[in-house]
């Protein structure tokens, strides 16, 4: 790569600046021949780095999935660790062509912050956790409690406009990272620990004894979790929103990474048909191969496969699927038709 | 009688008494004991506090360091050992970590396969090193520390070698046209071995790449900046950011100096900026707001972003240490100068950068242990620095959740064995330094 | 400089302005300028266009919208409800009095070291040497987020200082007189209240205790009439010979005027007491404050210690053995003779530690404590998305405290330097 070098990208830089902004981020992808995704630095069943550097999770599962939609191949991503801080100018400065960051969709994040929310790949709340022995049984109970709290999210915001509503007060402990908060909340630093329900059950499983730490029934917020975009590149928010839709309307057909190869020889069922590209040229209209539903839902199974094998029941974390599961089964995940 | 010696002869002793050991209290353990430790109420005091506190850090962390683990493949299986060998209860430290993530925290997320290159690129270092750093060594080598900086931009990054080897013959165009203008008009030839190299890297660079690699592909396999991290990142940083920044720094030292309003005023104005902000807030520029600053649409890595910042960064340190070395120099060094009838620039190439570089040389390897000692920041702009992202991603391991000391530990001992040794050569130099002067 | 012999009279020449040692710095000078204000037209012109391609503004506007977050340590008045403005002015003074404290926890301990090292005590100077170089040679970072793991680690929580009625004993015990207890959360610690209060002034910045305000004016009166009262001593000694005892008067007039109108507004001293779960009655003081002072001020404790050493081994030998020829103790030696020296080699370094102590005060966002960076550069830069408008106006703010403090200092500095005649 010869972007690499220093001199030589300072110089590509200056070259290539006028006309690099213009071009749509599809192009972008296709020329680089990688996507670059922005992710967590190290949040256990969503985005963590290995021993040996790759890169696994529910959120990397999705990059896995645009790349191989768009590039044909899953291992063509390029993983941008984003803090809290730096997630949204990464995206809004084209680092990243798209952050897949447990990011809540919220309406000035979109309309003053200049993103889009093409779809919702995870709906959560924020929780609180405590220890058993505290007999906290109650959100309510947490009157002058101390409470950890991850900077730089909404849940600071939540929380203040929670304690304000119940008339009661709190101390809030500002935490860096998802690491620190573990460490202060299991040290005793904190009374309760508050961030999304989703992360509140991944750190609750990798505690040495998470029977001693409950998590309270009370969901504060609503948080919606989704990939973002930069705003005004439609058709990248496309490739972006329908390989999700893909991957969970895989789920509601029984497409899965072992018989999609099958499927898409042609089935009964027309909806699928079109879906793998058997019929129709859905792929072409958003300027991705046709198989481009194929190679998504071949990377890493459709949406239950991912779920269940990175946050799901059977593993460590641990979590139901509840509002995330098929709409079919009482959940919010409902897929569009393609056609 | 014995002998028959005449009573006015004097007396000769022939024979020398062997002297008496000095009495028990003023020899041996028990002096030293007195005079250094117990010479006084107050200093006996202070012994027996300082023997307190030793004895409260060794009994508090010697069992822990003692009843490490080092095979162990979690920190479940590392508290199960200490409980069957010290019983349970006792505490104990889980090296087995270091062990299980040393290639993580040498290198990072770098290709295992490829380990070999920052390995030679850091051997090349200390090669490269030792000319600048001894001279007893013959200054011929000098050349090899020349070349030096791109051959490790190639190794450690890869890909084409073409790219790399054009910004050096841009700077040997640069220097040869320098050697054949300057006999006729100094001006011209800074002018010319200024611009164009400049255009030269702009505008011929990268189609002659293109040709070449189409012609004769030299290439190894490229490594994204992404991938680095841990010591490595750490070194990349440090030592990359101190070198770019000595050429800056000596121009801006030169600047702050200088007869000229303007010059001066600049040079103080960015030195005094850069000195005044901490380094995190110029992080953030690197990675929130250079984007705005740059043309639309430029994007480059963060690394590169990072080495930009941290460059203007520590320039504006070296400028202040080279410029005490300018300060030190004799004023009788200036006059000869003048006196020999050198303009400015030969004065400062002859005659005063040559000394005032070396007197300035401790103060620029203690910036660069403070250089170094800043590159941990880099953890807070998403970057897999040694000191707190390393060990944040390996706590994201279920297999090592929970583990603290240990990284402290591991971590604060290679900074501190890099640190005291760079201290120690700086000290050794300055004490070399001093008796060259006199 | 230039002592060329002038060319001869003729009319002016292009390429003099080149060649001519008398227009040449011009020259420079307008081609620099020419290029610095080129390169910082360029800067302005991408950063307008960029701000344009995101539909973006610049204006500092949010800093009236009202924050919506809370802040854990403030000095002033703050709740979610107060503007983003004014949350940049609860973390400005956070930094501020985390500077503050830290510089002179960081003094004390570096006089104390430096003059340890040197000590002839054998242990004592290799125990002190062990600290310096283990302190200088690690990033702060590190010791912040050891002071901070210590802190929660080690530390007990505020359960632990519960007496067990079992055994009628508590797994925990209080220091300095049952005052000062340590938590994993916070450090408690006495707070200090007016029984018979005269109220507070509010200004818009922050309430003013009136009963501080005139303990303080009495405070600064009694020591300025202390020092005349001193200067009184030294006139009668100067024509006497004869020195007035002036020590329990000095004593007198300092304190018990604070003290009369202490006790007068009813000042009371209120030790933290266990209650509930969590001491109460005193003030409790956050681990992130804790950890980030004592890891501000042991690193950069340990480089005063180098500066104050280097500094007494400038004065030379001949000084101390003067004092002694003239009877005096080493203690007095060190304080009458050697320090006084010493300190004119002590305070130009001096002011660069207390510079980058205030400017590592930013790692507090390694601890969470609420500092500019996290307040402005952080959080609010989150919640609003201006980081131009953030950061830019955090570097500007940090290089305005770098400026005061190095003004204070060089002024110091100017006092104290060995005026040449």
């Amino acid at each position: 790569m010869k972007t690499s070098v220093i001199f030589g990208t300072l110089v590509v830089a200056g070259l290539s600046a006028a006309g690099a902004a213009s071009a749509g981020t599809l192009d972008d992808v296709k020329a680089r021949g990688v996507v670059n995704c922005g992710v967590n630095t190290g949040l256990v069943g969503f985005a963590a780095p290995d021993a040996n550097g790759n890169w696994s999770g529910f959120d990397v599962a999705l990059c896995k999935a645009v790349a191989a939609a768009v590039l044909g191949d899953p291992a063509k991503v390029k993983y941008v660790p984003t803090t809290g801080q730096t997630r949204f100018t990464a995206l809004a400065s084209g680092e990243v062509d798209l952050l897949v960051r447990n990011t809540t969709r919220t309406f000035s994040r979109e309309t003053d912050l200049k993103m889009d929310f093409p779809a919702i790949n995870y709906y959560d709340g924020q929780g609180f956790m405590v220890r058993k022995d505290s007999g906290v049984t109650s959100a309510k109970e947490l009157n002058g409690a101390s409470v950890c709290i991850q900077t730089g999210t909404t849940t600071e915001l939540n929380l203040a406009d929670y304690f304000k509503s119940n008339g009661m007060t709190y101390q809030p402990i500002a935490i860096d990272s998802n690491a620190e908060g573990e460490q202060q909340f299991l040290a005793g630093a904190c009374d309760a620990y508050t961030t999304d329900a989703s992360g509140l059950a991944a750190t609750r499983a990798a505690f040495p004894s998470p029977q001693d730490y409950i998590i309270l029934p009370e969901i504060i917020s609503k948080e919606p979790l989704g990939p973002a975009v930069r705003h005004g590149d439609n058709n990248w928010g496309d490739i972006v929103g329908w390989t999700f839709y893909a991957l969970v309307a895989g789920e509601e057909y029984g497409v899965t990474a072992a018989n999609v190869d099958e499927l898409a020889k042609g089935t009964e069922n027309p909806e699928i048909n079109r879906l793998l590209g058997h019929e129709g040229n859905l792929g072409a209209m958003m300027g991705v191969p046709n198989d481009w539903a194929v190679k998504a839902i071949k990377a890493g199974g459709n949406y239950g496969e991912i779920f269940e094998a990175n946050i799901g029941e059977k593993t460590p974390i641990g979590l139901a699927r509840g509002l995330n599961a098929q709409w079919t089964q009482g959940g919010l995940m409902y897929a569009p038709p393609f056609r | 009688m014995i002998g028959k010696t005449s009573p006015s002869a004097p007396y000769v002793r022939k024979l020398m008494l062997d002297p008496l050991p000095p009495p028990a209290k003023a020899s041996g353990v028990s002096l030293w004991l007195r005079e250094k430790l117990f010479s006084s109420w107050g200093n006996a005091f202070l012994t027996v506090i300082g023997i307190g506190l030793i004895w409260l850090l060794v009994s508090h962390f010697a069992p822990w360091f003692l009843h490490g683990v080092w095979n162990a493949d979690s920190l479940a299986a590392c508290r199960k050992t200490i409980a069957t060998t010290w019983g349970e209860g006792a505490s104990g430290a889980c090296w087995a970590v270091i062990r299980a993530r040393w290639n993580q925290f040498i290198f990072g997320f770098y290709p295992a396969e490829i380990y070999w290159r920052p390995v030679l690129t850091f051997v090349l270092f200390l090669l490269a090193l030792a000319p600048v750093l001894f001279s007893q060594l013959p200054r011929r080598l000098l050349w090899g520390s020349l070349v030096y900086p791109l051959v490790a931009i190639w190794l450690l990054w890869g890909g084409s070698v073409w790219p790399v080897a054009m910004i050096g013959v841009g700077f040997v165009i640069g220097a040869v046209l320098w050697r054949v203008l300057v006999a006729k008009n100094a001006i011209l030839a800074a002018l010319a071995a200024v611009v164009v190299p400049v255009l030269f890297w702009l505008f011929l660079t990268g189609p002659i790449d293109d040709l070449l690699g189409k012609v004769l592909p030299v290439s190894i396999q490229s490594v994204p900046s992404r991938q680095f991290g841990g010591f490595l990142l750490a070194i990349v940083l440090g030592a990359g950011g101190i070198v770019m920044s000595l050429p800056l720094g000596i121009v801006l030292a030169l600047g702050r100096r200088s007869d000229m309003f303007l010059v001066k005023m600049f040079s103080i104005g960015f030195i005094e900026f850069v000195r005044g902000v901490p380094l995190i807030a110029l992080l953030f520029v690197a990675s929130l707001l250079l984007n705005y600053f740059l043309p639309p649409g430029t994007n480059f890595d963060i690394i590169l972003r990072v080495m930009i910042l941290v460059t203007l960064f520590s320039a504006a340190y070296i400028a202040e240490v080279i410029r005490g070395g300018l300060a030190a120099l004799p004023r009788g060094q200036y006059e000869a100068a003048d006196a020999l009838g050198l303009d400015y620039w030969k004065a400062q190439r002859l005659i005063v950068l040559p000394q005032a570089l070396k007197i300035s040389i401790p103060g620029i390897v203690s910036s660069f242990i403070a250089m170094f000692k800043d590159t941990t920041l880099v953890t807070f702009v998403g970057l897999f620095e040694p000191l707190k992202s390393i060990p944040d991603t390996i706590r994201a391991d279920f297999a090592w959740k929970g583990i603290y000391w240990e990284f402290f530990v591991f971590v604060g001992a290679i900074f501190f064995i890099i640190n005291f040794g760079m201290s120690r050569y700086s000290m050794y130099l300055e004490r070399k330094l001093k008796r060259d002067n006199r | 400089m230039t002592s060329a012999p002038d060319a001869p009279e003729q009319g002016f020449r292009l390429s003099q302005l080149i060649y001519d040692t008398r227009y040449r710095s011009l020259t420079i000078q307008v081609v620099v300028l020419i290029a610095v204000m080129a390169a910082a037209g360029w800067l302005v012109d991408n950063t307008v266009r960029n701000l344009h391609a995101l539909g973006k503004d610049f204006n500092f506007g949010f800093l009236w919208n009202r924050s919506g977050y809370d802040i854990a340590q403030y000095l002033i008045p703050y709740s979610n409800d107060s503007t983003h403005g004014r949350a940049m002015l609860v973390g400005l003074l956070n930094t501020v009095w985390i500077s503050v404290l830290g510089c002179a926890a960081a003094t004390v301990i570096g006089i104390f070291v430096g003059v340890l090292r040197l000590s002839k005590n054998w242990l004592v100077a290799r125990l002190m040497t062990v600290y310096v170089e283990t302190f200088r040679n690690i990033p702060v970072l590190l010791w912040i987020l050891v002071s901070m793991a210590v802190l929660t680690e080690i530390a007990p929580g505020p359960n632990e200082y519960k007496v067990n009625p079992a055994t009628g004993e508590a797994s925990a015990s209080m220091m300095l007189f049952d005052s000062v207890a340590f938590t994993n959360r916070y450090t408690a610690i006495p707070s200090a209240s007016f029984g018979r209060s005269l109220g507070t002034i509010d200004t818009p910045l922050m309430p003013v205790s009136v009963d501080w305000v005139l303990v303080f004016a009495v405070l600064a009166v009694s020591i300025w009439a202390n020092a005349r009262f001193r200067k009184w001593a030294d006139a009668v000694q100067e024509s006497t010979g004869a020195r007035p005892t002036t020590w329990w008067k000095s004593i007198l007039i300092v304190l018990v005027p604070v003290v009369v109108v202490a006790v007068a507004l009813g000042f009371r001293i209120h030790e933290p007491v266990l209650k509930g779960f969590n001491f109460v009655g005193g003030t409790n003081v956050s681990n992130s404050f804790v950890a980030l002072w004592a890891g501000l001020s042991l690193y950069t404790g340990a480089f005063i210690a180098e500066n104050v050493r280097a500094g007494i081994l400038s004065v030379s030998k001949g000084q101390s053995e003067a004092a002694f020829a003239l009877g005096l103790r080493p203690g007095r030696t060190m304080s009458l003779v050697i320090l006084p020296q010493a300190l004119r080699v002590i305070i130009p370094p001096l002011i660069s530690q207390y510079l980058n102590l205030m400017k590592n005060s930013s790692l507090a966002i390694a601890v969470g404590y609420m500092d500019l960076r996290g307040t402005l550069g952080g959080i609010t830069l989150n919640q609003t998305g201006r980081e131009l408008e953030c950061i830019l106006l955090m570097m500007l703010i940090y290089l305005g405290l770098s400026l005061v403090i190095s003004t204070v200092m060089n002024a110091f500095n100017r006092k104290v330097k060995l005026k040449e005649r």
